[in-house]
């Protein structure tokens, strides 16, 4: 009995999540928001956001790690003043530096990128606005085998 | 004979339509077996006009080396060049420690030429084989593999894997841009043909196992996704496109299925899917990631990366009952795990003192041995008759093959004359 409710509870989560991801209907909603209310000023609780500095767009981790470091937090709270409440659509890429292999770099660039996604929505950035995509070990922004070479790559970067 | 030929025909075709890859690997060996067998493969004769636009002995001599296991002759070296059998004067090659003499006869044919070739045994005094490869005009390479590796089983006992290929990825900058691109060769590097140009990359390509297809991850549709592509057509097909990760594609032993992993549910999770009804079927439930699926031989069975340890390891599935096995211990990375083709070894990537670095590990015993000394080892894939594997490396800063025999004693290099190349990818055979 309870079984078969959990196996139930698992394949609507399945099909949640498919329905979510199939094609890209949530971008075209998101767009279509932004273009409805094109006259409404963006409310946000960050003071003066249009002299706003822009801010750091890339955050970077350790080798084999996706816990975000004290100064990323601070980064990603200052995103997350200028995300929330804005229906703008946002990318968040997990990169792995090219020690260990291409298909677990790849998963672990995604658990990068899904650590900052947490972090933003915890701090009240609109989950549908987040879009997390992995690329592994298959594009460094920085060649090379040189330990600051990797720490570069070990990234995830926020692309509005 | 009219089998093998037809085959050699439809290698032609799609040799003729793909596009030539200007980088040619270049075999560079790098160590072999202490006491390797010597063996003088004599120039083949012609019985055609004009000059054969390959040396197929020279071709068959650099198989047998590249195997590490034999010492081919070098040319100058030989007293006389018998063309058969009884041109072979037993008492001169014995001076040399020559212990094989391979013979032969290249005829020209309406369509290509028709190899006759000799093992001749010299301690022995006697012919183990005549045997015949045909093909077309521009097969001689073909025919030559073939030749080295009738001679190779009927030496070593094992079935040569010279006629078999690879497919890899190679990076270019082109204008200033990345480009990636699919390329089939011949497993000694030769023939390299373009499959696909990609401008997004493209990872983990597998070949389907009757040789037919390539199954591979392309990130071109902004999201990596799997696409199964026929080799000889050019047709292909997109298989996934969820949310999250696509990738590690990889053939069930009998081609019906194939194992991937998908992270549509939160994180990544090992998954079969049904070629032909096109169903998903999930296989892993963790938290942590499960990733590069690899069958066993008896497709009962999947072995795969999971960190749910901590530390990447690796780790058995029995399909049939869900039940997860971990398989190994030693080290704090093993990961990407290719099992070879009797079921008994595991290649892996396993990190040892900091170095990235190819490992074998017994199933039965858990007895692990690392194969390779250089530092950003990784990709193992095994060949088909299970006596090496092809494996991907870095030379400075570029991105270069290399093979090592599963025994470690035999090494070579393929480095690429331009750009990176990397995830080699080892035919099976193709009969």
């Amino acid at each position: 009995m309870f079984k078969s409710v959990k196996t139930g509870l698992g394949l609507a989560c399945v099909l949640a999540v498919m329905a979510g991801c199939s094609s890209t209907d949530t971008d075209d909603t998101a767009q279509q928001q932004m273009v409805e209310q094109p006259t409404e000023p963006v409310v946000d609780t960050a003071p003066e956001p249009e002299t706003a500095v822009p801010l750091d767009n890339v955050v970077y981790f350790d080798f084999d790690e996706s816990l975000l470091k004290p100064e990323t937090r601070e980064l990603l709270i200052a995103h997350a003043d200028r995300l929330r409440g804005s229906a703008q659509a946002v990318r968040l890429e997990g990169h792995a530096d090219e020690l260990g292999t291409r298909e677990y770099n790849l998963a672990l660039g995604e658990r990068r990128a899904n650590a900052v996604r947490d972090f933003l929505v915890l701090q009240g950035v609109d989950a549908a606005s987040l879009e997390v995509i992995s690329y592994g070990e298959e594009r460094p922004a920085q060649a090379g085998s040189s330990e600051s070479a990797r720490a570069m790559n070990r990234r995830v970067v926020i692309v509005k | 004979m009219i089998k093998n030929l037809f085959k050699l025909v439809a290698v032609l075709v799609v040799a003729s339509l793909s596009l030539s890859a200007r980088a040619q690997l270049v075999v560079d060996i790098t160590s072999g077996i202490d006491d390797p067998t010597p063996i003088a493969v004599a120039p083949f004769s012609f019985s055609g006009t004009g000059v054969l636009s390959e040396d197929v002995s020279d071709i068959i001599s650099a198989d047998l080396r590249r195997s590490g296991l034999f010492a081919p002759v070098p040319k100058e070296d030989m007293l006389s060049f018998p063309k058969a059998p009884d041109e072979v004067i037993f008492r001169d090659w014995r001076i040399l420690g020559t212990e094989y003499v391979v013979t032969g006869r290249i005829e020209p044919q309406a369509s290509g030429y028709l190899l006759t070739f000799d093992l001749v045994n010299i301690f022995g005094q006697q012919t183990m084989f005549t045997k015949q490869v045909s093909g077309g005009s521009r097969q001689l390479r073909d025919i030559a593999h073939r030749a080295a590796d009738e001679i190779y089983e009927a030496i070593t006992g094992i079935r040569g894997a010279f006629s078999t290929e690879m497919i890899y990825v190679q990076e270019e900058r082109r204008g200033g841009r990345p480009s990636y691109s699919l390329v089939r060769s011949d497993i000694d590097g030769a023939r390299p043909k373009v499959i696909r140009r990609f401008s997004e990359p493209v990872m983990s390509p597998m070949w389907s196992p009757d040789g037919q297809e390539v199954a591979y991850v392309s990130f071109e549709t902004g999201r990596p996704a799997i696409f199964r592509e026929n080799l000889r057509t050019g047709a292909r097909q997109q298989l996934t496109n969820f949310k999250g990760i696509n990738s590690s594609p990889t053939w069930s032993p009998d081609g019906s299925k194939l194992a991937m992993v998908l992270s549509k549910d939160g994180n990544p999770e090992i998954y079969v899917l049904d070629l032909r009804s096109g169903k998903f079927t999930r296989m892993t439930r963790h938290f942590s990631i499960d990733t590069e699926p690899n069958w066993m031989p008896d497709g009962k069975s999947l072995v795969f990366t999971s960190d749910r340890g901590g530390k990447p390891q690796i780790y058995q599935l029995t399909l049939a009952t869900g039940q997860v096995d971990r398989l190994t211990f030693d080290g704090d990375y093993n990961a990407r795990p290719r099992v070879s083709p009797d079921g008994k070894t595991l290649v892996m990537v396993h990190r040892s003192r900091g170095v990235f670095t190819i490992a074998t590990m017994d199933i039965v015993s858990g007895r692990m041995r690392v194969l390779t000394e250089t530092r950003l080892d990784e990709s193992p894939s095994i060949a088909p008759n299970g006596a090496m594997l092809m494996y991907a490396t870095k030379r400075g800063d570029k991105g270069i093959l290399a093979a090592v025999s599963l025994d470690a004693g035999v090494k070579y290099r393929l480095p690429s004359r331009s750009g990176d190349v990397r995830e080699p990818a080892w035919s099976p055979y193709f009969d």
